[in-house]
């Protein structure tokens, strides 16, 4: 799996009312529509700003709050190809996988809004296009790639009707 | 090696002996998901192929985040749920009954040792009676209603010493409070907390559910406590199930343990906009106030109204402001009624809404307007968390919420605590 686009840069502690604001995720489960309002208390304009295949590049513990599966489903929908932090909260990584959106931990401080970023899940790889330079990043537990290589967790379901990570 | 309780009810639930960082899948003793997540459940239930839930007495569905409905989008997500319900013969508490954190083990759903998921991030709340249980997202949901099972990573442990005694006009909110601020909002991630000391054992089980519930504000996948002699008293009270309490063996091995003295405490507020900007009362202390929140699954229980209400007998809100009241659940609601606390905050100038989460997440019942400052017993102030952007939120105890209510201005509570 890889995966290109440019960087659009958020700082620590990015939670997910701002990922998606309570104000609309309980009102329709058109995660198209959702989609248009991500990370608007932060940046107004953010959804017309990116092009299919860009990343969320971020600091500590993104993903805090609460469990709102709509804030991946709506980074997902629009058209951001993963997410990149120094750390994630639990839930929200939980509900990544399960969904399909590639979480990437690693350092961010060689990553400035707008950089070209290469990343190549299988190796592990993530390249910095812009910069010219590698940065290591840390790999998924065994049980998170075989969600996400099913294609998620609902998928992994229709196949084993249950879990099944022999 | 001795284990944490994480380390024991996980190795209980999933039939092997694991250790911290081990990956298990491991049996569900409950399952619970709100109308904000259960939706989206339902569909990846249905995308799954399944055809009916584990064991229907085991799942319960509840409507309490918007509740009544406010827009008719939502009233459709309802109706989902209800039918899905209906279909499956699962638990289902509608709008009016409570908030969820509330009534899961307030109608006996949960006790000692379970190990519980529920699609809410605050479902830590129940680890003040000793069950493991942690929030997931909606397809964990799907998936766990479906097989009874789910896999988790064993989280290493934070143990949390507090020892001393509360002053009086300190709760159990400033405790939490205080120590979220000591290690950050991302200071026990992926980690469980254990909290222990003479502190957490002289509050009451209701008090103790209030620092639980905050557990996910530190980071932390639950919040856990020992079961005493009042723990199991209360668990008793309110289910039929039969339990076996667990305890950490004393050799147990922590990630990260910290002691701490509350006999000296202040009241505590979080600023705006993130839980970890805690401060002493006095810091903030004469901040105008235009709205105040009493309830949530943090602070909307009996002894939270009770404390509330002490203060505001027989005075009135300052001019300016408003209070918003949602007791936690119709059983809270109906004692509150019984004790007169319902007369004393509608005689104060109170607003009291349906049983549920109120305000508190805004989606209705008072939204702030732009630039305006809110004080609420809530675990959460970010901004626009209560719908507004432009507001900005106070998080404090019940007490401190009631006297600054009074003066229209944040007020140290003990200047009406005798
Ligand atoms: S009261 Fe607030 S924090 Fe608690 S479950 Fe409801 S919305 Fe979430």
């Amino acid at each position: 799996m890889n995966l290109k686009g440019k960087a659009h840069k958020f700082g620590d502690d990015i939670n997910t009312d701002y990922i998606i604001s309570g104000r609309h995720k309980f009102k329709t489960l058109d995660m198209k529509e959702l989609a248009k309002y991500v990370m608007e208390d932060l940046d107004p304009d953010f959804y017309s700003k990116v092009s299919p295949g860009d990343m969320i590049v971020a600091g500590r513990n993104f993903g805090c709050g609460s469990s709102r599966e709509q804030a991946p489903l709506a980074i997902i929908n629009a058209n951001i190809s993963a997410v990149v932090a120094k750390s994630f909260a639990r839930i929200f990584y939980r509900n990544c996988i399960n969904t399909g959106l590639p979480l990437i931990e690693c350092d961010t401080d060689q990553i400035d809004p707008g950089d070209e970023i290469n990343i190549d899940l299988q190796k592990g790889v993530l390249h910095n296009a812009t910069k010219g330079i590698d940065i290591p990043i840390t790999p998924l537990p065994e049980v998170m790639l075989k969600i996400l290589s099913d294609g998620g967790l609902v998928e992994h379901f229709r196949k084993y009707g249950t879990f099944n990570f022999d | 090696m001795g284990k944490t309780i994480a380390e024991k009810i996980l190795s209980n639930k999933s039939g092997r002996d694991v250790k911290a960082n081990d990956i298990v899948v491991a049996d569900l003793d409950f399952i619970m998901g709100q109308d904000g997540t259960s939706p989206l459940a339902i569909r990846a239930f249905k995308e799954m192929e399944a055809k009916r839930v584990f064991d229907p007495s085991r799942v319960a569905m509840v409507i309490d985040h918007s509740a009544p409905s406010p827009l008719q989008g939502v009233s459709e997500l309802h109706h989902q749920m209800r039918e899905f319900a209906d279909e499956q013969g699962i638990c289902f508490y509608d709008i009016g009954d409570g908030v969820c954190h509330q009534l899961v083990p307030e109608q006996g759903h949960v006790v000692p040792g379970d190990l519980v998921i529920g699609a809410d991030s605050h479902t830590c709340t129940y680890g003040a009676i000793n069950v493991f249980s942690t929030g997931v997202g909606s397809t964990d949901l799907a998936a766990g209603i479906i097989s009874g099972k789910l896999w988790f990573k064993v989280p290493e442990t934070f143990k949390f010493v507090v020892n001393g005694k509360l002053p009086a006009g300190v709760f159990s909110k400033d405790l939490i409070l205080y120590l979220i601020g000591d290690v950050t909002a991302d200071g026990a991630t992926y980690m469980a907390a254990e909290y222990v000391g003479s502190a957490i054992e002289d509050l009451s089980v209701e008090a103790r559910f209030t620092i639980s519930n905050m557990a996910i504000e530190m980071g932390a996948k639950c919040g856990l406590m020992e079961a005493d002699d009042k723990t199991i008293e209360w668990v008793k009270q309110h289910s039929k199930r039969e339990f076996t309490p667990v305890s950490a063996d004393p050799d147990a091995v922590y990630a990260r343990v910290k002691e701490y003295d509350v006999s000296n405490l202040e009241p505590q507020v979080a600023s705006p906009h993130t839980v970890d900007n805690v401060s002493a009362v006095s810091a903030v202390a004469g901040t105008p106030i235009q709205q105040g929140v009493l309830g949530t699954c943090t602070n909307g229980r009996l002894e939270d109204l009770r404390i509330a209400a002490g203060i505001l007998k027989g005075r009135k809100i300052a001019r300016g402001t408003r209070l918003v009241v949602a007791p936690a659940s119709r059983s809270i609601y109906l004692q509150a009624i019984r004790e007169g606390l319902i007369e004393t905050f509608v005689e104060a100038g109170a607003a009291v809404v349906t049983p549920g989460c109120g305000p508190c997440v805004g989606t209705h019942n008072g939204v702030p307007s732009d630039g305006e400052n809110v004080i609420s017993t809530a675990n959460r102030n970010f901004k626009g968390r209560m719908g507004n952007n432009k507001a900005f939120i106070y998080l404090a105890s019940p007490a401190t919420v009631a006297a600054s209510m009074l003066t229209g201005r944040i007020t140290d509570p003990r200047e009406y605590i005798n």
